[in-house]
Parts: structure tokens; C-alpha cells; sequence
């Protein structure tokens, strides 16, 4: 059934072409809610299909694997796709409100659009170059977002983002080319069983290139500088959509290739992302401590949390995966629903530079009770998604006698406390400097609901997930077990019948 | 504070529905006495996380069932306390909900057989407390002592759930009653001194015990009510409770002996000696929560039976008489508005349920009979007499600091009603009956077990110290007279040192003025973290530099590094380049490369550097025109001269380079020569290896009977890979729109 993968690529392509046509009109930004409501929908129809039958592919073009273009998606390929487009649709939704008709008449809504495709195609793909591709439709679009409104930091920030993503690509294009030299194939499934009779020296130093590529994208230190030099300047929206999504692209390109095809020496390359793990989540957590904004702060966070997820990755035992699916899951909705609820405080308290705001626990406690939710889910308290996520996490390195990145991730997790007590106690206990009292009643009703129901949603996720985690680590567990004996994966890609 | 004068109705049903429900759990428990008292236990369990092996599991034991009936029951009356005392107050549906809330907690946390459960529960009531500690948040002080108590019992937190997942993973399962049930197997586990370390970290963070006590006198920012339920009857037991529920596996060894010992004691004698020292009433309250903690730890260092059965007294002689006493503290303060010890005097005629409720539980506190207290303290000196290595030197340290605290319970208790010498403080608000009836209830229940202990002999106390021993038969009895016994001359000694100590009090409040001297903790709290900013930001500042340069220079060597130590690392496959079909022209092509590339390192002007990677480009279309593939050189070609002059005509409008630096950067230059010089190695590397040519024979073969062209080139673009061409369309038009985007912008930021 090769239409349950190519809808959730199709569909953000379509809504963003109708988006565009539509940009002078209000018609275009319910275009993109409706686009994305669609998406969610055909994401669940995939994600269901996928549990049914383990894995799914298609030959794009009915060339059979590995001569054309194969999608293909495994639990994790159909979770992140899910994920993705519940993500589309609450920031599509809050865009009703955050994005001025200026942005608009730019063409915001397609530039989303296209961007949401990227990162479907990403999730999606089983070709390495085709993988390429989608980088580079999600660097160009995220580049067009990152930039609208045109503000002097903006150029400042898209100008960084987009010089540092440029190396990682071209180093992604090298490797590929490299790797290519070696098996001559593309095909991800394919490359699993070619890359065994490689040079295994060889093939470790063409894995450090990959690495470093994708430890760009998924700012990993020491790579990060383009995530905190951009994040806090574009629209709330953008941001909210880049924290929950890019760097993930990152994460889950990083977990496919060092699963499927460069494991064949984890002592080395897995011991490599062990060290980088430990490292970007101190340095991450640090660079947090050191920032007095909200958007500034929530920034160096993604880096410090991707450090959890690659640790997962990096002990590459049955449980770490389960944490690393889970923790990169948990991540999006929280630090997504993190960048919309600043656009929020933003928006009725007027700034997010905690020196200047204050007084939204006071007069507006709905929101404080929103942002308490996935704020202290990030420093992972219980029973909330993102202990569970540190949990496994912790508990797998426990498991291998790993005090010391154990102790890292505990006392990181401390220090995560810090930054969003930081954040609660200067944006919501203290009273405002100006002696106001910022309230959502302020705001106009119908802004009122586009800004505050995807909020809203995401964090009622970030409580279930919590509350109930067994039936999401029940699918983490299966979706681990596929990455780390992918043959279902492997045989499905390169058997998938050409219709 | 309170907003306005508290009045029995408070607020309405806000308030007495959540009375109603903790008096409704403290009803259920009570239920559960006969079958505790039988010396079993309740458990109920659901699976919640399979994966993990967590299950929903809750037990009810003796000392569960203590605990719970001290949080439910105390509950109920500082529920209704409150409601009476915040009166007025425009954020106390707040307040009961987190009120609520952690009294729910708290009770999970007793009830728990799962470790990683009662860790939840753990982290709940340290979340409701950091809420409730920070509940007046327009003062600094609130907000940094929430903080602090966040903090500091937090990262202890922290340490236990690492206890916890590696207790489970020794003990093979997180299911409380079947650790216990192994007994001190436990012990022979390589990872145990581990655990127990851990454990203590969360244990005596929680407990507030030295050097982690100085969050707890902090946390009473917090109103009243909540010092009275959180920060001295219950929550900060917790840490006490998890002792004592491991007690059974993790007790015996040296390392639990003296730690908890030394540390208790420590605390104990420490605390009691400030709490003379305070003038606030509520402080010197919260100091001597910090003495019966430490008493407590102590007593759980040890075996004894005697130790035991007094562990299982004093908890609820403590809970019982702490919380009138704080909240008798709280009707001081909502009566005249202050809680300095010298500004009070002259009360008891003017709030009589009030005073005869302070003297009650004063008197408890002071351990005279024939209160709970008094016997409480019996049975702890028994127990410290019990201890094999250092009995002499505990017991004098146990009566020093019992001595402390029967002059402060005098100060807390006594002075302020009954003192002749103290002026009489004028009396603002009237105390409603609800804000009598917890202080009264509480104290009458210490007056009353203490004259008929036998009331709590085999419902609550036996069964405690099954719990904590595993052997009901170690149950000491209670008793008000046990005979002429050392315990008693103990008791005797302490009477008249508390007498010496209460005469004296104001000369020796300012004598332990020099304690002040003691590093302060709480001093070096602050500095703590001060330091972690600026550590910080110095680190960050030095990281996250602003300068595009550096960025590259980082990015690019990581790329080096990381290529060059694998190659060094890991080795390579033996190169085996061959130069027999190189050319002259080859060469000149090199050099061409090369000099262009060489001439746009070099060059200070930005057309001129344009050009020269014009002349690589070109350069590049001829290696594919002499490598056979003519369209691709064609198509290089083409876009080398549409970048180079794009690229020149954008050059024309940006001002001139001038203050750039023509300076030769070594670093640069090796960073380059690395990236550029692994690169080709690697390269080198994988021709020498023969290329698999399975889809260029594929395409061959099929581009013109399958997919119908013969350009094998065009048929990859359009049909083969048409997905890929597909997202390069997109990336097109996508560059299109932000580009025009950009311009617009411009243009309109311009006029």
C-alpha cells in the first residue's frame, strides 16, 4: 500500500501550493490548518498501518530497491511522522495568531508547508541521497521562515544557521559520495548489507563523517553555535516548529545510520557519541544558566536534552534505545509547546527578556499552569513525560556501570531545574516591573484560543504520556528492538513489491 | 499572613471540602488498624509500566499506616485551620489545591511498595512543598528559599532514584515488600555501599539532617499551616520514613550505624542549641523539628529493640505536639500580628483554647509526665543506652539537647500565655474554633496517649516496629512509670538542666550569638549559586562567541579531528594509487585547481576571490569533460558562470573590503590543509578499492527498454530518482519565494 507513505509527503506539498495561491487571503492560513489536520490524520492512518504490519515500503517510480527511490517506515519512521504533523497542526493553529499578514503575503504558510514536507521526507525516506534532498528542502525553507520579518538579528541568525548547515551538507553530500565509492548503492537497507564487506577503517571514518554532518543538524557539541545564534529571533511559530523538529531530524538521521549501517564497530564510533553525549548536555545546560531570556534559555536546552537522546543511542543496548525513541517523542511536544507558551507570555506580558516581564502567576495562573506542565516535564519530574524519558535513560547507563555519564545526566537534569525555576520565578512569581498585570483576558478572543488550545493540547499530551507511559514504552521498546535487529526493516525494503 | 481576620467560615466549601476528604481517608485508615494491629499487612497492585517492571503497588503496614494516619489526620485539621486562617486571601483555592495535593502525595509516598512509585510520590511532595515555600512570590525571600528547598532536595532526589533503579536492578525487582523480603541479602551485593550512600543523599536532604539542614528553618517562608503539616509533621519525615522502610534490609552495617548516628546526634544537639537561639517563635519551632529529626535518624542508626519502639513513639509524640505547637505559633501571629518572643506576653486569658492547647503540647514537648512526650524520651534514652560503642557520650548529648528543648518549649509554650514579667500584647483578631480545634485536638490526643499508652501500644507502635525489625516480640512496652531506672535519672537530669537552661535563656541566646561565627551554610548557599552563573556564563561567553569565524574554525576542525584521528585510529586499507595514466594535461588541470583555490585564499578583493573559484569551477568541468560525462560539464559550466557573475553584480553593491586583515592565519591554513588533505586521503583510499558497479550496470541495461531514454543521465533525473529531483524542484521554488521575501523586506525597510 504505497499511498500511506507518499500522502504524508504529498499532503504539506499540496497545502503549501494552495497556501501560496491563497497568501493575500485569511483563506490561506485555514488552507494550512485544514493541510495539517489532514496530515495528522494520514500520519495515524500510516502509524497504524506500520504497527499492523511491522514495517511498510514503496518503490517510489516502481523501480525496485535498490535502483530507485524506496520510502519506507518502520515504528520509528511512523511515530516521528505522527509526531510531525500533530506538531504542524499546533503550530499552524497558533499561527492563526502569531503570524502578521505581512509574513503571510511573504509567503509563510508555504515556506511551513514545505518545511513540514522536508521533515516528513526525512522520517520517510530509505535512500541516503534522497535523505540529502529532504535536508536541503528543509535548510532552504527553514532559512526562508528564519528570515521573515527581516529584523537585523534575523539576517544575523539566518546568515549563521545557514553558513554552518551549508558544511554539514556539503560534509552529508562528501559522505554520501564517499560511501557510495565503497557499495555502490544508496538504498539505507541496501547499504546495511554492503557496507559488511567494506574496509572496516575505512568504513569507521567515513561513519566520524556522518557523524560530524548530522551532529550539525542536530546540534550536538561541539556544533551547535547556528541553534543559539537563530533560535530566539524569528516568529513564535517558527521557533516552536524549528525546537520540536529540526535537530530531531538530526537525532533520527544519526540513530538510523548508527544502527543500520554503522554498527559494525560500536566500540569505537558508539563510544565517540558516548563522550559528545555527556558533553552537550553539560555544555547545553550550562549555556542556559548563562542566558536571562526565555527563548534564549529554552535554545541552549534542545542542545543540552539532545545530548540525552544521543546517549541513548550511544550505550546501544535494548533499553537506551527504548529511551532514546521515548526521549525524542517526549522532547518535541515539550519543547515545542515551551516556544508557543513564550510566544504567549510574549505576547500578554511583552517580553521575553526576564528582567523586563513578571506577573503571570498572578493574573494569568492558566498559563502558568500550562507552562508548569511541560517546563517541569523538561527537568524531568515525575510523573511527568520527561522523567520517564531520563528514567530509561539513566537507568540504561546505570545497567552498563555507567556512573559517570549517569552522574551527568542526574546532575544535568539538576541543572535543568534551575533554568525553569529561572524561568517561573522571574516570568511568573515575581511581579511585573512595570507594575501591570499581564492577563489573557487582554487578548482578543479568537487570538485568545489560537494561541492557548495548541498549548493547551500539547501539554494535556505531555500528561498522559506521564500518567499512562506503559502503552508509549511498550511501542518504544518494539520500535528499539526494529533498530537494533533491523531485518525486517532490511528484507522489507529490498523485497517491497513493485506495483 | 493572613489577608484579613480569619473567620470560622473561611472560604465556604473551598475549604471544608478538602476537610471533609482528609477526614475521610484518616476514617478509611482507621479501618485498617485491626488488621495492622494483627500484625498484617494490605496490598493492592496494577501494572503500570510493563516494560520497566513498575507496578502500581501500595501496602499498608505499621508503618505505613502510622504515617498515614498522621498525614490524613493532622491533614484534617490544618485543612480546616487554614481555611479559617487565609481568610480573605484572593489566591487560596490555590493554596488548598496544593495543600491537597501534597497531603495525596505524601500518602502515596507511605503507601508505595514500588521503589520508583514512592519516588514519584517523593518528587510530588517536594514539587507541592517548592510551590507552597514560594506561595507568597512577590517576596525575594520566598521565592529564593522555595528555590533552595527545590534545590537542595531535589538533587537528593536525584541521588535516590539512582539508589532506587540500582536497588532494584540488586535486589532484581523495585517491588518494596519482596526487597525487604530478601532480607540483608542485600548486603553482599558489590553495589551496596553504593546504594546506601545514595539513598542516604535523598534520605538526608529530605530529613533536613546537618549539612543539608539549613533549607528546612528557610522553607517556613511558607504560611503557617503549611510549616505546621509540611516542613514538621510529615513531608520532611520522608526522608525519615525511607530510612526506616529499609531498615530491615540495609540496617546493621557500620556505614548505616554511624552515619545515621553521628549525623543524628549532630543535628539533634546543633539544632536544639539554635533553636534557644532564635526570637521568632516559628523559627525556634523549626529548629526543633530539626532536633526531633535528628533524634530520629539516630535512633533508626541502631537495632535495638528499645531504639525501635522508641523511633515508633517519638514520631507520633512529635507529629502530634509540633503541629499544635505551630499551629498554636500561627494564632499568636493572627491574633497580634507578631511572632516575636518579647513582644508577646499576657495571652492566656485572652485566647484560653489556644494557651491550654500550647501547654499541653509544651508540656509533651518538654517530656514531662504525663504526656506522650515523657515516655517518648524514656524509651530514647533506653535506646541510646542500648548502643554498643559509644552509649555515654550519646546519652549526654541526648540530655543536653532535651534539656534545650524543654527551655524552648517553655519560651514557644509558656511565656507567651502565662509569664508575669512579659507585657501584655494587645490582641487585634479573634481566633474562630476552627483554628482552636487543631492545636486542642492535637495536644489533648499527646495528654491522652500518654496517660493511657496502652492505646497505642499494640494498635500503632507494635506493629511500627514489626515493620522496622521484621520481630514484633522487640516491641518494648510503654509505660509511664518504668521503675527506678537509669532512664529515669536521665529524665530527672534533663528537668532541672531544662530549668537551668529556661532560667538563663536570654543570657545564653546571646552568648550562642557566637554560633553565628559557624560557617554559614546558608551564606554559602547563595554564593553556590552565584558561582554556577558565572561559571556559566564565562564558559558560554567563551563558546557561544557571536563571531561567525570562530564557528567555522570549530565546525571545520571538528571535521579534521575527527577525520584524522579515525584515519590514525582505525586505519586505512592500503592505498594503492597508480600513476601510469596520468597526462600532461592532467597536470595542467591540477595545477589549475590549485592555483585557483591557492589565489582565492589570498586575494583581499571579494571579485577576485569570485573569479578564482570561477576558475576552480571551470576547472572541475573539465575534469568531467576528460572523465567522459560531457552533460555534467556542461551543466557545471553553466553554473559556474551564472554564480560568478550573480555573485559579481550582488559584489558591486557591498561596500568595499577595508579594514580586512592581510594577514596570513596559520590556523586557518591547517584546519583547511586538514579538512582538504583526510578528505582526499580517504578518497585515495576507496578508489583503490574496485567500485561496485550494480546500478550503473542496472541503469545501462534498463534506461532505454524499461524507462524509454537513452540519455541514462536524464532518465536517473527524471524517472530513476525522480523524488530526488522532486525535492531540488522544490528547493528551487522555495529559494525563489524566500528570496523575493528577503527583498521585499528590504526594499520596504528602506522607504
Amino acid at each position: 500500500m504505497s499511498w500511506v507513505l507518499v500522502l504524508p509527503l504529498t499532503i504539506p506539498f499540496v497545502t503549501a501550493i494552495f497556501a501560496f495561491l491563497f497568501r493575500e487571503q485569511s483563506a490561506g492560513r485555514w488552507i494550512s490548518v485544514a493541510g495539517s489536520a489532514a496530515l495528522v490524520a494520514a500520519s495515524l492512518v500510516l502509524l497504524v498501518q506500520t504497527i499492523d504490519a511491522g514495517v511498510l515500503a514503496a518503490q517510489m517510480g516502481s523501480w525496485a530497491a535498490p535502483f530507485g527511490v524506496t520510502l519506507v517506515a518502520d515504528l520509528l519512521s511512523a511515530a516521528m511522522a505522527v509526531i510531525t504533523a500533530i506538531i504542524a497542526l499546533a503550530v499552524s493553529v497558533y499561527a492563526l495568531a502569531d503570524i502578521d499578514a505581512d509574513a503571510e503575503r511573504a509567503g509563510y504558510h508555504a515556506l511551513f508547508n514545505v518545511l513540514i514536507a522536508g521533515v516528513m521526507g526525512a522520517f520517510l525516506t530509505g535512500d541516503l541521497f534522497n535523505l540529502y534532498v529532504w535536508f536541503e528542502v528543509m535548510l532552504i525553507a527553514s532559512f526562508g521562515l528564519l528570515i521573515l520579518g527581516g529584523k537585523p538579528e534575523q539576517i544575523d541568525g539566518g546568515v549563521k544557521y545557514v553558513a554552518l548547515n551549508l558544511i554539514s551538507t556539503i560534509l552529508f553530500l562528501t559522505g554520501i559520495g564517499l560511501l557510495y565509492g565503497m557499495t555502490g548503492t544508496l538504498n539505507m537497507a541496501d547499504l546495511a548489507g554492503a557496507v559488511e564487506s567494506a574496509d572496516p577503517g575505512l568504513l569507521s571514518v567515513v561513519a566520524v563523517a556522518f557523524m560530524v554532518a548530522f551532529g550539525v543538524k542536530a546540534a550536538l557539541f561541539p556544533l551547535f553555535f547556528w541553534l543559539p545564534a537563530s533560535y530566539h529571533t524569528p516568529h513564535f511559530a517558527v521557533s516552536a516548529v524549528f525546537a520540536g523538529l529540526l535537530t530531531k531530524v538530526g537525532v533520527y538521521a544519526l540513530i538510523r545510520m548508527f544502527t543500520l549501517v554503522f554498527d559494525h564497530d560500536i566500540g569505537f564510533t558508539h563510544e565517540i557519541l558516548l563522550w559528545i553525549a555527556g558533553l552537550t548536555m553539560a555544555i547545553g545546560v550550562l549555556g542556559a544558566a548563562a542566558q536571562n531570556d526565555i527563548r534564549k534559555i529554552l535554545s541552549f536546552h534542545i542542545v543540552s536534552q539532545i545530548g540525552y537522546m544521543v546517549l541513548g543511542l550511544a550505550l546501544m543496548t535494548p533499553l537506551a534505545l527504548v529511551g532514546a525513541v521515548f526521549y525524542l517523542i517526549h522532547h518535541i511536544i515539550v519543547k515545542a509547546n515551551l516556544f508557543l507558551i513564550a510566544g504567549v507570555a510574549d505576547r500578554i506580558a511583552g517580553d521575553t527578556d526576564l528582567s523586563r516581564i513578571g506577573g503571570l502567576y498572578k493574573s494569568a495562573p492558566f498559563l502558568a499552569v500550562l507552562f508548569f506542565i511541560p517546563a517541569f516535564s523538561l527537568a524531568g519530574f515525575p510523573p511527568l513525560s520527561g522523567f520517564w524519558a531520563k528514567f530509561i535513560v539513566v537507568k540504561a547507563a546505570l545497567d552498563v556501570q555507567g556512573w559517570v555519564i549517569a552522574a551527568v545526566a542526574l546532575v544535568v537534569g539538576l541543572l535543568t531545574i534551575y533554568s525553569m525555576t529561572k524561568i517561573w520565578a522571574e516570568a511568573f512569581w515575581t511581579p511585573h516591573p512595570d507594575g501591570v498585570d499581564p492577563s489573557l483576558a487582554t487578548l482578543a478572543p479568537a487570538t485568545r484560543n489560537a494561541l492557548v488550545l495548541p498549548v493547551a493540547g500539547l501539554a494535556l499530551m505531555t500528561v498522559v504520556i506521564g500518567l499512562v507511559p506503559g502503552g508509549f514504552m511498550s511501542f518504544a521498546e518494539t520500535a528499539a528492538n526494529q533498530l537494533l535487529v533491523p531485518d525486517a526493516y532490511i528484507s522489507t525494503v529490498l523485497e517491497a513489491r513493485v506495483e | 499572613m493572613a489577608a484579613a481576620a480569619p473567620t470560622s467560615r473561611g472560604h465556604g466549601l473551598l475549604g471544608y471540602g478538602p476537610t471533609a476528604l482528609a477526614l475521610a481517608l484518616f476514617i478509611w485508615f482507621l479501618g485498617f488498624l485491626p488488621v495492622v494491629s494483627a500484625g498484617q499487612a494490605a496490598s493492592w497492585a496494577v501494572p503500570w509500566i510493563p516494560v520497566l517492571g513498575i507496578d502500581l503497588a501500595f501496602r499498608i503496614d505499621g508503618l505505613s499506616l502510622t504515617f498515614a494516619l498522621l498525614i490524613s489526620g493532622i491533614g484534617t485539621l490544618v485543612l480546616l485551620y487554614a481555611n479559617s486562617y487565609l481568610t480573605g486571601d484572593p489566591q487560596f483555592d490555590r493554596f488548598v489545591l496544593f495543600l491537597t495535593s501534597f497531603m495525596l502525595a505524601m500518602l502515596g509516598l507511605v503507601l508505595a511498595d514500588d521503589l520508583i512509585v514512592l519516588f514519584v510520590f517523593w518528587e510530588l511532595t517536594t514539587i507541592t512543598s517548592y510551590l507552597l515555600i514560594g506561595y507568597g512570590h512577590d517576596s525575594e525571600k520566598s521565592r529564593r528559599n522555595a528555590l533552595q528547598a527545590l534545590f537542595l532536595t531535589g538533587a537528593g532526589a536525584l541521588a535516590f532514584l539512582a539508589g532506587a533503579i540500582l536497588l532494584g536492578e540488586a535486589a532484581g525487582t523495585y517491588r518494596i515488600s519482596e526487597v525487604l523480603a530478601q532480607g540483608k541479602a542485600i548486603q553482599d551485593h558489590p553495589h551496596f555501599t553504593a546504594i546506601l550512600i545514595l539513598v542516604f543523599l535523598g534520605a538526608l536532604t529530605k530529613s533536613a539532617q546537618v549539612p543539608f539542614h539549613f533549607w528546612l528553618p528557610n522553607a517556613m517562608a511558607a504560611p503557617t499551616p503549611v510549616s505546621a503539616f509540611l516542613h514538621s509533621a510529615t513531608m520532611v519525615k520522608a526522608g525519615v520514613y525511607l530510612l526506616a522502610r529499609l531498615h530491615p534490609a540495609m540496617s546493621g552495617g557500620d556505614l548505616w550505624l554511624y552515619t545515621l548516628t553521628i549525623l543524628g546526634v549532630v543535628t539533634a544537639v546543633f539544632a536544639s542549641l539554635l533553636a534557644l537561639r532564635q526570637t521568632d517563635l516559628k523559627q525556634a519551632l523549626a529548629y526543633t523539628t530539626l532536633m526531633a529529626l535528628g533524634t530520629l535518624v539516630m535512633l533508626l542508626g541502631q537495632d535495638s529493640g528499645y531504639a525501635m519502639t522508641a523511633f515508633a513513639t517519638f514520631l507520633i509524640v512529635h507529629s502530634l505536639y509540633k503541629a499544635a505547637l505551630f499551629l498554636v505559633v500561627g494564632n499568636l501571629d493572627a491574633a497580634t500580628g507578631t511572632r516575636e518572643t518579647d513582644a508577646l506576653g499576657g495571652l492566656g486569658r485572652v485566647l484560653p483554647m489556644t494557651a491550654l492547647a500550647a501547654a499541653l503540647a509544651g508540656m509533651s514537648m518538654a517530656g514531662l509526665p504525663p504526656f506522650l512526650g515523657f515516655i517518648g524520651k524514656e524509651l530514647t534514652y533506653a535506646g541510646m543506652l542500648q548502643v554498643a560503642s559509644f552509649p555515654v557520650i550519646l546519652s549526654i548529648m541526648a540530655l543536653l539537647a532535651n534539656g534545650l528543648i524543654l527551655a524552648v518549649a517553655s519560651v514557644v509554650a509558656i511565656r507567651p500565655f502565662w509569664s508575669a514579667r512579659q507585657p501584655k500584647t494587645p490582641v487585634k483578631n479573634a481566633i474562630p474554633w476552627t483554628m482552636a480545634a487543631g492545636p486542642v485536638v492535637l495536644a489533648v490526643l499527646g495528654t491522652i496517649f500518654g496517660i493511657m499508652p496502652g492505646l497505642l501500644q499494640n494498635t500503632l507502635v507494635a506493629p511500627t516496629v514489626l515493620s522496622l525489625t521484621g520481630d514484633i516480640a522487640e516491641t518494648k512496652q510503654l509505660k509511664l512509670w518504668a521503675g527506678v531506672n537509669l532512664p529515669l535519672f536521665l529524665s530527672l537530669a534533663t528537668f532541672v538542666l531544662g530549668g537551668l537552661f529556661y532560667a538563663w535563656h536570654a543570657t545564653l541566646r546571646a552568648r550562642l550569638a557566637m554560633l553565628d561565627r559557624l560557617p554559614n551554610l546558608d551564606e554559602a548557599w547563595d554564593r553556590f549559586m552565584a558561582s554556577i552563573k558565572t561559571f556559566a556564563i564565562a564558559l558560554t561567553s567563551r563558546i557561544q562567541t557571536g563571531r561567525m569565524t570562530d564557528y567555522m574554525a570549530v565546525t571545520f576542525s571538528t571535521i579534521a579531528i575527527g577525520l584524522i584521528a579515525t584515519v590514525l585510529l582505525r586505519g586505512l586499507p592500503p592505498l594503492s594509487p597508480s600513476f601510469a595514466d596520468v597526462t600532461p594535461i592532467h597536470l595542467a588541470l591540477i595545477g589549475l585547481l590549485l592555483s585557483g583555490t591557492f589565489m582565492a585564499t589570498i586575494t583581499r578583493k571579494r571579485i577576485a576571490a569570485i573569479a578564482a573559484l570561477g576558475v576552480v569551477g571551470i576547472g572541475v568541468a573539465l575534469v568531467f569533460i576528460f572523465f567522459s560525462a560531457p552533460d555534467v560539464a556542461i551543466t557545471q559550466l553553466l553554473v559556474e558562470v551564472l554564480v560568478v557573475v550573480l555573485v559579481a553584480i550582488v559584489m558591486l553593491q557591498l561596500p568595499r573590503l577595508r579594514d580586512y586583515p592581510n594577514r596570513f592565519r596559520p590556523g586557518h591554513a591547517v584546519i583547511a590543509a586538514g579538512v582538504g588533505g583526510s578528505v582526499t586521503l580517504v578518497l585515495l583510499a576507496i578508489l583503490s578499492t574496485p567500485l561496485d558497479r550494480r546500478l550503473t550496470t542496472f541503469f545501462e541495461t534498463a534506461s532505454w527498454p524499461e524507462a524509454f531514454g537513452r540519455n541514462i543521465v536524464n532518465v536517473i533525473l527524471v524517472d530513476f530518482r525522480a523524488l530526488d529531483t522532486f525535492g531540488e524542484v522544490a528547493v528551487v521554488v522555495v529559494a525563489a519565494i524566500a528570496s523575493i521575501a528577503l527583498l521585499r523586506q528590504n526594499r520596504k525597510g528602506r522607504s
